[in-house]
């Protein structure tokens, strides 16, 4: 084993002598940091927004949209159909009535604290029912609005980034006022971006009397989906699709993760090759800079593999120093930032707040040591093949 | 001119240097392309928004509708050159979740508002002609390979009961760069007539051509007045107001892309930086050496400054060469960044940068080779 004792003593030799050579070093460092910091920030945005969506949906619950609608909002259901709807079988009855809730879902425009522009902002009208079906939703802040009055709710991430959704507040759309009287939490999801109501109200107020959206019903369990699609399919009075509301929420945000992950790893792909570039040029220096000391090393009978393994080492050291730098870096600055943004598939803002997942710190760092391992791979091959001699004669 | 062949011996001195920082310098310039592509598709085609151009959509929000009988009040308003509105029609095509931007105008008054859009004579004569006619941009024709006369079956989740409702293609539309050409264009008239809704005559926004766009505050109250106390109320604003305010909705993407950017730009600045100050340094000896034959310090400044520009310009003019390619092949994602183009005003930014890392880069070493005096310099070796 005298290869790995030398290796070890070659690239302690490397490491110790890198604050000579500082200034280089940072290069390739500084580079790769840049390379993670941005991997992890863009792939953060999606990480949070798939987390808020996807938080929604529950395995327990069934989301009932006219057939052929796409999203909540341009889905359609008349008073009739959703009486009918209620005495479906598959889903569940608490004290002999059955847990589902007739929504009308609509967005108002509502300034944004940042920019001050307006924004979509969803408005769901609810039956008392609702509260029950969602049962991971919880008053953080005053209390549940009335029924049968013009008293809203605000979700906490609706709270947070628009205007005038303090409790207290009078929210004024078109020519209705709408009293702000409590502030709910669902675990972090998007319905905390949206705004409740009593159904009834707001029917009223879009002058849409007894038209709903959707309706959102508790499932017996999870298998009870079958027996109600089962039963909507058959039955001729209802023209619906059953859609498990895990699953809608998860396909709503396909097209958002699937562009911000794509752009991210695409951007993030161009900047390691240049930054292998960079650290090609790091260990190149680092190399030349050392010729004397590598000659002299395998003149003393050091062989050349444990050369070529210590320059890759102390390459992959400068790899994972940046790495963490930059993993760190993007974690202190946009885990939990806040922000809203349009989901195109709903036309509808969604709160969220970025997430550094310990995947995606893993990921940077992987692709952190794989850049430094790259990057040392040329000039560890060189500093083995320098010519002795000829490098003890090089002043 | 002369020193040409000197500077291109400096640049070459370290072969495997010199290719490495140019291949940092291309990347850098490359990102920089792309993101800057990414931003301007983000904003949406702000860039072509029409100044002169109003859009009044309902004050509680946009998806609800107005009523066409606004229209007559619009245009008899001192300072309207012209009106047309639009519906968004929410046209699915062979997918229910693939919605394509489709639109329902006023043919006439829309073409003459969007002169932008390029439209064969006989194309808008047949148009004109057949209600269900419709006109689509080239790019979605291409995407779908659709041509003239093909007729095309489109779900509305929003307007019942034709399920699907069905278009013949009349005309395929090209525009100015920044212009979407991914939307399609169907009649109202048509819509109109076969929705069944309790109400006719809804439609989804006003778009007003103005002649004077230093008047566009002014008259965008003067509507929301006039409509003040209607059952509908209005709020009008520019569509480069209204198309910015869309943009915000997603989120401030200018602001990340500048980040990103910076990142890069700085990250890359920096290699090009050190490898000037490793190159000045191995030739001090040959520095001295042109001193004492007779080169002026502003000479050597010079032939520092510019061996540094040669790097930043020639890797960054590449790699800005290369991102304009790849931008013109068109959107990457297949649809999803319908304005896809990188607006001349970032190629130039670019060129700027270029220039100002080089000087960036090689103004330290370069001021360093300046002050060396001979006798210190040639000492050292």
């Amino acid at each position: 084993m005298s290869w790995l004792r030398q290796t070890i003593a070659v690239l302690l030799l490397n490491l110790r002598t890198i604050p000579s050579r500082l200034g280089s070093s940072m290069v390739a460092i500084i580079g790769i940091a840049g390379v993670v910091i941005v991997f992890v920030s863009v792939l953060s945005i999606s990480a949070g927004f798939s987390a808020a969506m996807s938080g929604a949906g529950s395995r327990e619950r069934a989301l009932i949209l006219r057939q052929g609608s796409d999203t909540e909002m341009t889905s359609g259901l008349e008073g009739m159909e959703t009486r009918i709807l209620k005495d479906a079988p598959g889903i569940r009855h608490e004290g002999g009535t059955p847990l589902v809730s007739a929504e009308l879902y609509v967005i108002v425009d509502l300034p944004k604290k940042t920019t001050g522009t307006t924004a979509n902002v969803p408005m769901r009208g609810i039956e008392p029912a609702a509260v029950k079906v969602r049962d991971e939703a919880s008053i953080v802040q005053g209390r549940m609005f009335q029924f049968g009055s013009n008293e809203i709710v605000v979700g906490l991430g609706a709270n947070r980034q628009f205007q005038n959704l303090n409790v207290g507040d009078t929210l004024v759309t078109g020519q209705n006022r709408w009293q702000v009287v409590g502030v709910f939490e669902t675990d972090g999801s998007v319905s905390e971006t949206e705004i409740w109501c009593d159904v009834q109200t707001l029917q009223s107020v879009y002058r849409r009397v007894n038209s709903f959206s959707l309706m959102l019903a508790k499932l017996d369990s999870p298998n009870s989906l079958e027996t109600l699609e089962a039963w909507t399919a058959k039955n001729p009075q209802v023209k619906v699709d059953v859609h498990r509301e895990s699953e809608y929420y998860a396909s709503r945000s396909r097209i958002m993760t699937g562009l911000v992950n794509g752009l991210g790893f695409g951007i993030a792909t161009l900047m390691a090759i240049g930054a292998v570039f960079g650290a090609v040029l790091t260990m190149y220096t680092a190399v030349a800079s050392r010729a004397r000391e590598i000659a002299t090393l395998r003149a003393l009978g050091f062989n050349s593999l444990s050369v070529v393994v210590s320059v890759l080492a102390e390459s992959i050291v400068l790899g994972g120093i940046g790495g963490v730098i930059g993993a760190l870096g993007a974690y202190a600055a946009f885990d939990g930032f806040q922000t809203s943004t349009m989901n195109f598939q709903t036309f509808s803002q969604v709160a969220f707040a970025f997430r550094v997942t310990p995947t995606l710190f893993i990921t940077g760092l992987i692709y952190a040591l794989a850049i430094g391992l790259i990057g040392g791979l040329l000039p560890a091959v060189r500093a083995a093949r320098l010519p002795i001699s000829k490098a003890l004669r090089e002043l | 001119m002369r020193y040409l062949p000197l500077i291109w011996s400096n640049v070459w001195r370290r072969r495997i240097r010199t290719t490495f920082t140019l291949l940092s310098i291309f990347i850098a310039f490359l990102l920089f392309g792309i993101v800057m592509a990414v931003r301007s598709a983000f904003s949406l085609g702000i860039e072509v928004a029409g100044i002169d151009r109003l859009v009044l959509i309902n004050k509680v929000t946009l998806i609800m509708p107005l009523p066409i009988s606004y229209k007559q009040k619009i245009e008899s308003t001192p300072g309207v050159e012209a009106v047309t509105h639009e519906n968004w029609f929410n046209g699915a095509y062979q997918d229910d979740t693939n919605v394509l931007t489709t639109m329902a105008v006023d043919p006439q008054s829309f073409l003459n508002i969007y002169k932008e859009i390029k439209l064969d004579p006989a194309q808008v004569k047949q148009w004109l002609s057949d209600r269900q006619g419709i006109i689509v941009g080239k790019d979605i024709a291409a995407r779908y390979g659709w041509k003239i006369g093909d007729r095309i079956p489109l779900r509305s989740s929003i307007y019942q009961p034709k399920d699907p409702w069905e278009f013949n293609i009349s005309g395929i539309y090209d525009a100015d760069t920044g212009f979407d050409k991914t939307q399609l264009f169907l009649r109202y008239d048509y819509l109109d007539e076969n929705w069944t809704n309790p109400q006719k005559g809804l439609i989804g926004w006003y778009v007003v051509k103005i002649s004077d766009p230093s008047r566009a505050a002014e008259l965008g109250q003067t509507f929301d007045t006039m409509f003040a106390n209607s059952g509908t109320e209005t709020k009008t604003t520019t569509e480069k107001g209204f198309i910015e305010g869309f943009a915000k909705q997603v989120g401030d993407i200018g602001a990340i892309t500048v980040a990103i950017a910076s990142t890069v730009l700085f990250m890359f600045g920096l290699v090009a930086a050190s490898t000037m100050v490793q190159s000045v340094r191995e030739r001090t000896s040959e520095l001295a050496v042109l001193k004492t034959l007779g080169f002026s310090d502003i000479k050597i400044l010079v032939l520092v400054l510019l061996e540094s520009l040669f790097i930043t310009v020639v890797g960054g003019g590449f790699g800005l060469a290369v991102a304009w390619l790849f931008v013109q092949r068109g959107d990457p994602t297949g649809g999803y960044l319908p304005v896809w183009s990188l607006p001349r005003a970032d190629v130039l930014a670019g060129i700027g940068l270029m220039i100002l890392m080089g000087l960036i880069a090689g103004v330290l070493p370069a001021f360093g080779a300046m002050r060396l005096r001979i006798t210190d310099a040639l000492r050292r070796t």
